[in-house]
């Protein structure tokens, strides 16, 4: 019932917090509800078994036993940290957004909760049906974040979003739906099912060289739809007008964990289910993650909105998760995992400094900054520490991700290796300069105006970034403890991926009656070997 | 003692400094931050000795190593956290320590009029503790670790004064240039990994121990140094990457002379002599530092000539020595590198400390045209940077000249050496003197240029001076570590060259045979000194006996002179060719690729389907008899295909 409950609490918060009777108990009350589905989630640490590669803290229900679709819902290392990583993110974004969110603070937090969980429910998910249901949940809430709290040009900007990730969505859907039908036929259940883990043990026909075959289509159409999510180059121009639009939470959550389920779904769905595609068309995404990062780096390089700046620097560090995805290695995945969370810690306090910055002066241009430093010390150590972490100086978690992703991208191809190094000084060279630009230097217009002296960091600003930089240092010096929790996941990923079974582990005794029936109806179905 | 506690102590005693005084970075205090920061340093000095200590004995250990706890164990990639001292990294670490500790001391009457000593302070910990991982860490990884973080506290330090644009930009420039090198260093790692299986020194030398030398280009070893190098060229401030290092300069000037001059530069040399077994087996590889190294050498100290910046005189100068450690890496005279990187470490930190003494009294004035007859007022200063000169300029018996010395000897006798590269450092040789004894002229000798009556020179107070003093005698007496044997044989006693002893186990030497003769050895060392000697003599009448001659000469020659005094334009080649080009490339893709393209791109879908939703839409005008015609139309089809069949119903359509 674990993962039941981290799935659908932020739900009961959202319908807890709509009762609310007076406008200034929300925020008390969300930040309340946004620790507490924290802490339950931290139970995952006590239940959840880091030795073994199968699914756990299962739970099976049959939802439409017509189409085999279920409320299937489970977790491994792949998705472990991914999960703690949105259960972590809220409270920080809910005090993060205390003062930024100033209309309809209800509705608001309604969203974000809601918002919570289909995130949540989409990493937890192992039935595609609801895995999609969840997915495209997700996009309802974000679509009034951005367009009811966003900028200027908000509509415009929620709009593209949403039509954008909606279209490769309904390709995916397609996929789905002929997944489904291939399962009834090929499977000696004769049964429709969509059930991941059945659907794994499909032998979908791959023709190399030859586009029009069942696995080449399956496979670009799941593609396209996580690769607009990441966003992948060339599919990433929604991401700028979305991002720089959106309130600062919502920033923090799109960056944050959204694009991960893109990347999540590569390595849920795509790799596991079309692997002699996945593999055949590999050099694809390591060409597009290459030209991601590059493009992405000299992109932001020459923003003048450093919040769009920002933007642009989250398609160059996906285009490292890319790259580590489909370096198909252990090193890759590993290492594209480690920097998923990094970029949600990393990118995410970034939009909340630049959020907390845009709040004391209105204003996002860099030109006219400069001499922060000297105006807010606290505020410029913060962002220093922050930009470190992303432009992955050792000692900082991103130096893992990124040596990881690295190392794998070498072994998988040294030519494409070798030219991702180009985005370790691009990198450096962005966020340098805007750092220079802003915080050194001679005091720029906004930051001398001595009507409207700038005030440093507040206890409550200072809180929310105690977190962020705890973890930041945290997952660079002491990276063991947080990639044994996927290490045995993503070996057991990449060593068989081209037979991936996952099979399901066997639950505690004294576990309730009903996960027990779920597991038996399940093992009936699927027979699946037992790991270890 | 324990070595896990004394490494402990070692490396974590700069670091508890560095919290200390980061968490009090507003106290002004600057006593008090710069007694925690040089106690810190001192305390590290006195665990390195003790641990090196245990490598002397009958049956000492080769080397110390404590391993403390894995750090990232990934597939096949186990990185512990593991320390060693051996002979090699026992030199280095003493060096770093012990000329840290009094350049802490310095800074402290240095920075006694700062706003900020605290964080300042905080900052040369933390490199130091960075410095410390570099050269303890047991693995390329760790190694990677404080190369990086030494870089980030070199950012840190030049531009420290931030509130000036151009420190500000000096201190990106040294990042951004150093990260290029680090990029090499990364692909060299991984290379190296895929290669051997391990990131350990101690494995990987195991593991290349057998292999055989590799001829060509393109094999894996050649490979790995190669990349490696451009590590070092990055950190090091060698041809192409030298650039960031004389804009350094806008840091404090202890600053310069401990990052700058006598520790975090000299990493890259440091690496590959811990690498040299390694190196060996990739003669090519070789070769190319050999020559980057001697071009450096004679390169940067021909614009040291022509530079009217105290500290631009010495960073350039700074260039050159580290160019004569990689001539020597290059002809696989490892033990020449790491004897010049000692002994450079002594006077260069030395000079650097003596001009910040010099820029102290003179009120932050750094022009040498504005300087001139300080002799009278800063007799310690002069004394000791004296000595330096004569160190660096290569007279015997001060330690400039052993160690110069025998690089020239390998670069002319290695296997691996040429003429040229032995011409090459005896031209840069003569130009240090050249330039150093125009420093020293313009500095401290002739009449003072500056106005007396306004400026009143001061001497450093003693917590400056016991610095110098202390550097001044290891720059004096630091050569005789490696006395070479031709001349140990004549010398009472006959002492061996106990370096090269110290090294003989840890580094590679070359294969094959040393050409020339010891009375060759004597000719050249001759030649070259004798070289340097003009140079000095030439620069002392030129700057003293005749002030007007170099404007004669400059006017004589003003290409050459222009070239020189703007450094070769090679900054301005930089921006206008790379910098400039990439920015507005970059802006380039914004508008036209991502603005324009891709996105117009969504847009063109966009109204295709618009445009399909509306022409559909005209089929619905809401009109009665026109629905009545679509059914009537409709029936009728589909009674032509019931009765006819599907053929007739596309002979309808022209089918």
């Amino acid at each position: 019932m674990l993962l039941s409950l981290i799935v659908f609490m932020p739900l009961v918060s959202a319908i807890l917090i709509s009762l609310l009777p007076k406008e200034n108990w929300i925020r008390p009350t969300a930040l309340f509800l946004g620790l507490a589905q924290f802490v339950v989630s931290l139970v995952l640490f006590a239940q959840y078994d880091p030795s073994t590669p199968a699914l756990q803290l299962v739970e099976f229900v049959p939802w439409v036993p017509a189409l085999g679709v279920s409320y299937f819902l489970g977790i491994d290392g792949i998705s472990f940290w991914l999960v703690l990583l949105t259960t972590f993110l809220l409270p920080v974004v809910i005090l993060g957004s205390w003062t930024a969110i100033d209309k309809k603070p209800k509705g608001f937090h309604i969203a974000l909760f809601v918002l919570q969980t289909a995130m949540l429910g989409s990493f937890v998910a192992m039935d595609l049906v609801l895995f999609y249901v969840f997915f495209e949940l997700s996009l309802v809430p974000m679509y009034f974040i951005v367009g009811i709290w966003g900028g200027t040009r908000r509509i415009y900007a929620t709009t593209k979003f949403f039509i954008y990730t909606m279209l490769g969505s309904l390709l995916m859907l397609l996929a789905i739906i002929y997944l489904m039908f291939t399962a009834q036929e090929v499977l000696p259940a004769k049964q429709m099912t969509a059930n991941i883990l059945e659907l794994y043990k499909l032998d979908i026909p791959f023709i190399a060289g030859q586009f029009l075959n069942p696995q080449t289509l399956l496979f670009f159409a799941f593609s396209v739809a996580f690769a607009i999510k990441v966003p992948m180059f060339p599919f990433h121009t929604w991401l700028p007008d979305a991002h720089v639009e959106a309130p600062t939470p919502g920033s923090v959550v799109l960056a944050g964990v959204m694009l991960k389920m893109g990347s999540y779904g590569f390595l849920r769905f795509v790799i596991p289910l079309f692997p002699e595609a996945s593999e055949h068309y590999a050099w694809v995404f390591l060409f597009l993650g290459v030209v991601g990062i590059i493009y992405g780096a000299l992109v932001a390089m020459v923003q003048p909105d450093v919040k769009k700046l920002v933007a642009y620097s989250s398609v160059s560090h996906m285009g490292y998760v890319m790259m580590g995805l489909f370096a198909l290695n252990t090193y890759g995945v590993t290492g594209s995992i480690y920097q998923m969370l990094n970029h949600g810690i990393s990118t995410g306090a970034l939009f909340l400094l630049v959020g907390m910055i845009y709040e004391r002066t209105h204003s996002r241009e860099i030109e006219k900054y400069g001499g922060l430093a000297k105006v807010l010390p606290i505020f410029t150590i913060l962002f220093f520490i922050v930009t470190l972490s992303s432009i992955a100086v050792p000692m900082t978690n991103g130096f893992v991700g990124e040596f990881l992703i690295l190392l794998g991208a070498f072994e998988a191809s040294m030519f494409f290796g070798s030219l991702a190094v180009i985005g370790v000084v691009l990198g450096a060279v962005y966020m340098l300069w805007m750092f220079k630009r802003m915080f050194f230097g001679e005091e720029g217009e906004l930051v001398s105006d001595k009507k409207h002296p700038l005030h440093d960091l507040s206890l409550r600003e200072m809180v929310v970034m105690a977190p962020l930089i705890v973890l930041i240092f945290w997952m660079g010096l002491l990276p063991n403890q947080f990639l044994q929790y996927s290490k045995v996941s993503v070996e057991h990923l990449v060593s068989t991926k081209d037979a991936y079974q996952l099979s399901i582990h066997t639950p505690q005794p004294e576990s309730d009656a009903q996960l027990a029936f779920g597991m038996k109806f399940f093992k009936s179905v699927a027979q699946a070997p037992e790991a270890k | 003692m324990q070595a896990e506690f004394l490494f402990a102590i070692l490396l974590l005693a700069p670091l508890i400094g560095f919290i200390i005084n980061g968490l009090r970075w507003k106290s002004k205090n600057y006593l008090l931050a710069g007694s925690i920061a040089t106690g810190a340093v001192a305390i590290s000095f006195i665990a390195a000795v003790l641990v090196v200590m245990k490598l002397f004995g009958a049956d000492a250990p080769k080397a110390v190593t404590v391993e403390y706890f894995k750090w990232m164990a990934v597939g096949g990639l186990e990185v512990p956290v593991a320390f060693v001292i051996d002979h090699i990294s026992a030199l280095m670490v003493l060096v770093v320590t012990g000329v840290g500790t009094l350049i802490h001391l310095f800074s402290i009457g240095y920075m006694s009029h700062d706003e900020r000593p605290s964080k300042y302070f905080a900052y040369l910990n933390f490199f130091l503790f960075n410095m410390l991982l570099l050269i303890l860490g047991e693995n390329l990884l760790l190694m990677f670790v404080g190369w990086e973080g030494v870089g980030l506290c070199s950012y840190l330090l030049i531009g420290f004064w931030f509130s000036d644009k151009e420190k500000a930009a000096a201190g990106m420039k040294a990042f951004v240039t150093n990260r290029i090198g680090d990029a090499g260093f990364l692909l060299g790692i991984f290379t190296i990994f895929f290669l051997l299986g391990t990131v350990s020194f101690d494995e990987i030398i195991s593991k290349v121990a057998g292999m055989p030398v590799e001829v060509g280009w393109s094999g894996p070893i050649t490979l790995a140094a190669l990349f490696l190098f451009i590590g070092a060229m990055g950190k090091s401030a060698q041809i192409p990457l030298y650039v960031w290092l004389p804009d350094a300069m806008a840091g404090p000037t202890p600053v310069s002379a401990l990052i700058h001059a006598a520790t975090m530069v000299t990493a890259g040399v440091y690496m590959i002599v811990r690498l040299s077994p390694l190196f060996i087996l990739a003669p090519n590889a070789l070769h190319v530092v050999a020559v980057v190294g001697a071009a450096t050498a004679v390169f940067a100290a021909t614009i040291g000539i022509t530079q009217f910046d105290i500290k631009k005189v010495l960073a350039y100068s700074t260039v050159s020595q580290l160019g004569f450690m990689f001539l020597a890496c290059g002809v696989g005279a490892f033990g020449a590198a790491m004897f010049h990187l000692v002994t450079h470490a002594f006077f260069k930190a030395l000079m650097f400390l003596g001009s910040g003494s010099v820029i102290h009294a003179m009120h932050e004035e750094q022009d040498i045209r504005k300087m001139g007859g300080l002799k009278k007022y800063l007799p310690i200063t002069h004394a000791t940077f004296v000595v330096g000169w004569i160190a660096i300029i290569g007279i015997p018996p001060f330690a400039g000249f052993f160690s110069k010395d025998e690089i020239l000897w390998k670069a002319f006798s290695s296997p691996l050496g040429h003429k040229g590269l032995w011409a090459a450092g005896v031209i840069g040789a003569a130009c240090t003197a050249f330039y150093m004894t125009r420093l020293m002229a313009l500095t401290f000798w002739g009449k003072p240029r500056f106005d007396e009556h306004k400026t009143h020179p001061h001497e450093a107070p003693p917590s400056m001076a016991i610095p110098l003093i202390v550097l001044a005698i290891l720059s004096a007496i630091g050569g005789f570590m490696g006395i070479p044997h031709v001349i140990g044989e004549i010398l009472p006693g006959h002492p061996g060259n106990w370096l090269e002893h110290w090294l003989a186990g840890s580094i590679a030497a070359p294969a094959g045979e040393a050409h020339g003769s010891a009375i060759m050895e004597w000719i050249l060392m001759g030649i070259s000194v004798s070289i340097a000697g003009l140079a000095a003599l030439l620069a002392f009448s030129f700057y003293v006996i005749e002030p007007d001659r170099p404007k004669q000469w400059a006017a004589r020659l003003p290409g050459l002179h222009r070239l020189l005094e703007n450094k070769y334009f090679v900054d301005e080649f930089y921006f206008e060719r790379i910098i400039n080009p990439l920015v507005s490339g970059s802006k380039a893709l914004w508008a036209f690729v991502d603005v324009n393209f891709i996105d117009r791109a969504t847009f063109v879908v966009g109204d295709f389907v618009r445009g399909m939703g509306s022409t559909a839409r005209t089929l619905q005008t809401g009109n009665m008899q026109q629905y009545a015609l679509y059914i009537s139309i409709a029936i009728a089809l589909m009674f032509v295909y019931l009765l006819e069949g599907p053929k007739r119903l596309a002979e309808l359509f022209g089918g």
